[in-house]
């Protein structure tokens, strides 16, 4: 796969705001961030309320989410661009839902709404209408989804990849930085997980780094086994998308999930090992 | 408490249930060449070894806060108006900083 058929650049985005077949869709958590400017045309989905199941600790079913495009106006055979903040956490997140439920044309715009704020390219508050369509969804494609099972008996087996930052993998923080650090859950990482935080797959301005530095990084620098299956996790989902996205879409690898559950499940299930400290630990 | 990863609202008070007795926060504010402050700058914060640690993007009141440890940290902005980059050493407690961003960034 290259990375055209992957990733747009804010230089195309902004040439096809118009083009017909093509809807830009804003991700975010917060999305007073949309409401306060947003690309011209660009549809609203936001990161709870629209992708988590209101009931269960799960995301959004395959007929949630057929609704959900349908109600945003996408169609099966429309080329989605998503983009967000946090450095396209949430765009990634949701591209790995839309790759989940098989849509076809799929991208994300390189660098987010960050980098196309730091251009100061236009943004807009008007309300987008898009006509409501009949979206169908496939059947959640679980060669992409990783559960607790899987992750335990992956432990020495599979490349695990912890993309949480150094403190959080080492057990010394629980949380991101930008988070009070009062949870209660375990600390530490998966024994043989690799720390390569998912922050050294993007340059500054948020944009994905060149397919070469990403396999210097994973490969020669991490150990990544090419030979084998990987799994990428942290603590929600959201930053091992974006490493998911990286790994499988970038750099080509066929068998990469993203375990969505994460450092919250895992760091909470009871007898599972669990490693502490800068090293990966042992089996 | 938000059970995602994303940077909580900049502009918002301390919440009541941190503790400043444990906690080592940095705040402080991003403002432009002419000191006005500024919205919309993303702050990116990097440990002792230079590796990046969280980011958050300020408000309206050009406000950032990440909850860290004690010890060495480096702070950088990054907005339309150019960048900057400050050191500090933190302590227990609030740790306040100012960011002064300039397309000279850290040039001398």
């Amino acid at each position: 796969m290259a990375r055209e058929d992957v990733l747009v650049t804010a230089d195309w985005a902004e040439e096809n705001l118009d083009t017909p077949g093509v809807v830009f869709v804003e991700v975010d958590e917060d999305t007073s961030a949309y409401d306060s400017g947003h690309i011209k045309g660009a549809v609203k989905i936001d990161w709870k309320d629209d992708l988590q199941d209101p009931v269960r600790r799960d995301f959004v079913n395959q007929e949630q989410f057929s609704q959900l495009l349908s109600e945003r106006g996408i169609a099966n055979d429309d080329t989605v661009v998503l983009y967000g903040g946090n450095n396209n956490w949430f765009a990634a997140y949701a591209y790995w839902y839309f790759k989940l439920y098989g849509h076809e044309s799929v991208k994300l715009l390189d660098g987010g709404r960050k980098k196309w704020e730091l251009d100061a390219r236009d943004v807009t508050t008007e309300t987008v209408k898009r006509e409501a369509t009949s979206y169908e969804a496939k059947p959640l494609d679980w060669d992409l989804r990783a559960k607790r099972d899987e992750v335990e008996a992956a432990i020495g087996v599979k490349n695990l990849i912890d993309v949480r930052s150094p403190d959080e993998y080492a057990g010394r923080l629980l949380a991101p930085a930008h988070l009070p650090q009062e949870q209660s859950q375990r600390a530490g990482h998966i024994p043989t997980a690799l720390s390569v935080p998912w922050s050294k797959a993007a340059n500054e301005d948020g944009t994905f780094k060149s397919e070469a530095e990403l396999r210097e990084l994973y490969v020669t620098e991490a150990g990544l086994d090419e030979g084998k299956s990987t799994i990428a996790y942290c603590r929600i989902g959201e930053r091992s998308s974006h490493t998911w996205f990286a790994l499988r879409e970038l750099l080509g690898y066929e068998d990469v999930k993203n375990y969505d559950g994460s450092w919250t499940e895992y760091g909470s299930l009871v007898g599972v090992p669990i490693a502490l400290g800068d090293e990966p630990g042992t089996k | 408490m938000s059970d995602s990863c994303a940077a909580p609202d900049q502009d918002l008070a301390l919440p009541a249930s941190v503790d400043l007795a444990k906690e080592t926060v940095l705040s402080g504010t991003v403002v432009n060449e002419e000191g006005e402050l500024v919205q919309g700058a993303y702050v990116r914060l990097l440990d002792g070894t230079g590796e990046f640690t969280a980011e958050v993007v300020t408000g309206e009141g050009g406000q950032f806060r990440f909850f860290a440890a004690p010890g060495k940290w480096t702070l950088r902005a990054l907005s339309r108006y150019g960048d900057a980059t400050g050191e500090i050493e933190a302590a227990r407690g609030v740790n306040e900083t100012r960011l002064a961003v300039s397309r000279l960034g850290d040039t001398p």
